[in-house]
């Protein structure tokens, strides 16, 4: 009963939702004839006030930076989360009060080793792709990309080297305090190129850094600081991920189990 | 066609929703919420959408082309990313549930325990 009364009130919900919004669309212009204003002002003016290409990152850690910032933090602190929940159980493993339910249910089973084409081609993939990553952090004013879409392609360099079985490899990149000092700094890093705009140019995240010429790598001023920070903070912060819901495999496996 | 995309979206954040009011698992329910706010993304995107208009990446184009809104496509890239992280951290949480409580169905969930 608990069941059906909530799916009625949710049928409710909905029609009601469904009532407000087609009345709401009614406000909008019909897709693809997009009225403005902001996107028009910023795609006329980004590239001559700020020397960049690309606008929509202009937008985000310039424009509209202080947005970001906050966007950032949310993200900072889901990965602290995410590593402070995963961590607690590392303890009690320690302390022998293991769940039976998280064990693995077939203990018979062999974890199948990676084959050599597995091995050979997930490992030599790895090097591109940390130059691949880092072209993405570094060009993020000039084409599609930046700190956060080039911290991601970053972050599953380690999950290749787990992907080619080198297990001690993974952990030892993946568990290091260097990742939590780097994603520390990531997020201080944005925030410190803040201030600087603030003592220099009197409000925060102004850029006052030199644009350079447009088109070339060292344009935007400040938006390439902070894609760097970005890029750091964003990799740092998906490895610690990666390795919170990898360990307890990870413990297993390298103690010579399944 | 000129609608379409925002029934989309709706549809999208009905579907969503609806997974999360009937979800009796825990790990089902954080996709629900996944697909729910994807539906700000075809949303957004969709108004920020011009017919003809270019990328708003300058690199080789002429003066005065029509370009496509860039702030929401901004606000969708910075949210992709933070997303997967809050999905990581929900999933974290179900994880802890398993644990504690041994299930993942909001429904067999009790009172709150210290």
């Amino acid at each position: 009963m608990k069941r059906r009364a909530r799916l009625g009130f949710f049928l409710l919900s909905a029609a009601a939702f469904a009532g407000v919004y087609l009345w709401g669309l009614k406000g909008l212009p019909p897709v693809g004839h997009y009225r403005g204003p902001y996107g028009d002002v910023l795609n006329r003016v980004a590239t001559y006030e700020r020397h960049v290409t690309d606008v929509v990152t202009a937008v985000n850690f310039d424009y509209r930076g202080f947005d970001t910032l906050g966007e950032e933090f949310i993200l900072f602190m889901s990965v602290i989360g995410g590593t402070v929940l995963l961590r607690r159980q590392r303890e009690e493993e320690k302390s022998e009060r293991r769940d039976e339910s998280l064990a693995d249910q077939s203990p018979e089973r062999q974890a199948p080793e990676p084959s050599d084409a597995t091995r050979v081609l997930t490992l030599a993939l790895v090097g591109p792709l940390v130059v691949f990553g880092l072209y993405i952090v570094a060009h993020g004013q000039l084409t599609p990309g930046g700190g956060f879409q080039g911290g991601v392609v970053l972050a599953t360099a380690p999950l290749l080297v787990y992907l080619a079985g080198n297990l001690k490899k993974f952990k030892q990149i993946t568990s290091h305090t260097l990742m939590e000092v780097a994603e520390a700094v990531g997020a201080a890093g944005y925030l410190a190129i803040g201030f600087a705009g603030l003592i220099v140019g009197g409000s925060y995240l102004r850029n006052v850094a030199a644009l350079g010429t447009t088109g070339m790598i060292n344009s935007g001023g400040t938006i390439a600081f902070i894609n760097l920070a970005t890029g750091l903070e964003v990799a740092a912060g998906f490895v610690l991920l990666l390795y919170a819901f990898l360990e307890q495999t990870l413990e297993i496996r390298l103690r010579g189990g399944k | 066609m000129s609608f379409f995309p925002y029934l989309v979206a709706a549809w999208l954040f009905i579907i969503g929703l609806y997974g999360i009011v009937t979800s009796r698992n825990f790990v089902h329910l954080v996709i629900c919420l996944a697909v729910l706010q994807s539906s700000t993304y075809v949303l957004l995107l969709s108004i920020g959408y011009r017919v003809g208009g270019v990328a708003p990446v300058f690199v080789g184009v002429k003066v005065g082309t029509p370009a496509v809104d860039p702030v929401v496509q901004a606000l969708m890239l910075t949210d992709i990313v933070v997303e997967a992280t809050v999905v990581a951290l929900l999933l974290a949480l179900a994880l802890q549930l398993q644990k504690h409580a041994n299930t993942l169905d909001p429904d067999k969930l009790k009172a709150l325990e210290g």
